[in-house]
């Protein structure tokens, strides 16, 4: 296809906070200038700057690109925003990659922020605009019955009971105890969970996770770049995104049919036939506890249904034979929403480096994949990294 | 690199911060007035909700019959313009049972919003809300009717239907 090979080189990324005293340009800054010192860059080695952060509505602040140019690096440089919900953290990675890819920039900064703390009383009233203006918010919805209506779907269709579920909570915020940026890490138990305040059934308090404020960056560069810069790059290997119909109620939620169109797009691009062996350690999008399992078998890491059986066996485990979430995820580490997504592959860029610390994976993995999902619960993004 | 790296950037604050004020903060509370219309197909949905009626369209290609419905069906790319009065009854595809309100306060009454797949449309339907049943009693799978407003009551809203009830 003519496309060039692209290498993530550097990574960086601020704590995941409540709230943070830095503003958004801050957090953005604190996050592209540890990305480019981690790979001895300076900005003037930068060709062109990807963004990824929520709509203005969301902090109050008009053409929110423009605000965040500074912090982001981007000033007299090719620059773009975009934003697709919680998918946007591996979608703007995505349009990263294509700029890269493409032979038109050597090198791109991909930069994503979110200061979700300055929507008051809470940013779930920011998100009411996502249900339809005429047939749907005359019904006074709120955020949480979509997660809670896919959430029961999937659990019924596939008999399962909430402490199948609970695992992964338990699990990845456990795991967030060994990430320095972690905001909402604990030793929990099943049983906290299925204890906690229940939201709207079957969606309860540790199930979710938290609002946070942070940012997370990459820098991509060509393979002739990249070969400058590290003897250790990470290679992008296969890139895929999909949209399902936003008629939601005209689906069946048991399944995301559009996070398999993307991954089958990011496997045949990195040349993968069975995802379940050739997949070393992975990052699936976790905001709620059933979204691990549920994009676990949309990635065809697992059957249908089956995903719940591996976090019991201990499958995912971060010692277990298919690592899922080591970092702790966003249940443990926090979700910044576009930031989640960035904070995601740098964990798969550091564990194929390495570089995890306590949090490495063992087994030495090769090939790493992150995924994040959002817009209307119809929006999937993968990327495949290896070495 | 995150192995090596000791501490990364950013200052979260706490309570105390906030309650002692170590925090400058500017306030802002927009007053945000919108008005949308309800364009070609949903305007029609909407006169007949009025009459008590709900109603779907079908795909020309497809013969899929969907609801809510639309100028265009957006598999096939086929305008959609065979209009078809669908049951006022239907199947729980979903639902929750919903303890707190949009800005996360808890709410004094459960509500159960859930997915309706209506009577006569092809494995489509809407969110709408239960009522008149027990929260242990409630069920994927249920079959379910619309409780109307009395006609002079009605708006062309979607709340024209109060809610569903086990049939
Ligand atoms: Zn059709």
């Amino acid at each position: 296809m003519g496309m060039r090979k692209v290498a993530v080189v550097g990574a960086g990324m601020t704590k995941f906070m409540r709230r943070a005293q830095e503003t958004g340009r801050e957090l953005a800054y604190q996050a592209t200038k540890m990305a480019l010192d981690s790979c001895e860059m300076t900005l003037d080695d930068i060709d062109s700057v990807a963004l990824g952060t929520a709509p203005d509505a969301f902090d109050g602040v008009h053409m929110k690109g423009e605000y965040l140019s500074d912090g982001a690096g981007a000033w007299n440089k090719p620059y773009m925003r975009c934003y697709v919900g919680g998918g946007t953290g591996v979608f703007a990675a995505i349009q990263g990659w294509y700029q890269v890819a493409s032979g038109l920039f050597d090198t791109c900064l991909v930069v994503c922020e979110e200061k979700m703390s300055s929507c008051k009383p809470h940013p779930q009233g920011a998100f009411l605009t996502i249900f339809d203006h005429t047939t749907e918010r005359a019904l006074k919805p709120n955020l949480i019955w979509i997660f809670a209506l896919e959430m029961n779907r999937y659990m019924t269709v596939h008999g399962l009971e909430k402490k199948d579920i609970a695992r992964v909570a338990v699990k990845n915020k456990r795991n967030a105890l060994d990430h320095p940026c972690a905001q909402v890490a604990a030793d929990i138990t099943v049983e906290d969970v299925l204890n906690s305040e229940v939201l709207a059934w079957p969606v309860q308090r540790l199930d979710v996770s938290p609002t946070s404020d942070g940012a997370a960056s990459m820098v991509l560069a060509a393979e002739h770049v990249a070969k400058r810069i590290t003897d250790k790059p990470v290679w992008i290997k296969g890139v895929g995104w999909s949209l399902d119909t936003a008629y939601w109620t005209n689906r069946d939620l048991y399944y995301p049919k559009y996070v398999e169109s993307a991954a089958r797009m990011a496997y045949d691009m990195a040349g993968i036939k069975e995802p379940r062996k050739e997949i070393h350690v992975v990052e699936p999008y976790d905001p709620f506890d059933y979204k691990e399992l549920h994009h676990l078998e949309g990635l065809l890491l697992c059957e249908k249904g089956e995903a719940p059986r591996l976090t019991a066996d201990g499958v995912t485990a971060r010692d277990g034979d298919m690592p899922v979430c080591p970092s702790g995820g966003l249940l443990g580490v926090g979700n910044p929403i576009a930031a989640s997504g960035i904070m995601k592959l740098n964990e798969i860029f550091w564990q194929l480096r390495g570089e995890a610390g306590k949090r490495q994976v063992p087994g030495q993995p090769r090939t790493g994949l992150a995924q994040s999902w959002g817009d209307l619960m119809q929006v999937g993004c993968v990327v495949v990294l290896g070495i | 690199m995150s192995a090596k790296i000791e501490s990364f950037p950013g200052t979260p604050l706490s309570q105390a911060d906030l309650d002692a004020g170590k925090v400058l903060t500017t306030y802002w509370k927009p007053k945000l007035e919108y008005g949308w219309d309800a364009g070609v197909a949903i305007s029609r949905y909407l006169e007949e909700l009025k009459n008590g009626r709900i109603i779907g369209i079908k795909c020309s290609r497809c013969r899929r019959v969907v609801v809510p419905p639309r100028v265009v069906c957006e598999w096939c790319w086929e305008p959609m313009n065979d209009w078809v009065y669908l049951q006022d009854t239907g199947t729980v595809n979903t639902y929750s049972i919903c303890y707190i309100r949009w800005d996360a306060s808890r709410a004094k009454e459960p509500q159960f919003p859930a997915v309706i797949w209506i009577d006569g449309a092809s494995n489509a339907g809407f969110l709408h809300l239960l009522d008149e049943v027990d929260p242990d009693d409630v069920k994927i799978g249920m079959k379910v009717q619309a409780v109307w407003k009395p006609a002079e009551e009605r708006a062309g809203s979607i709340t024209d239907i109060e809610y569903f009830k086990p049939l």
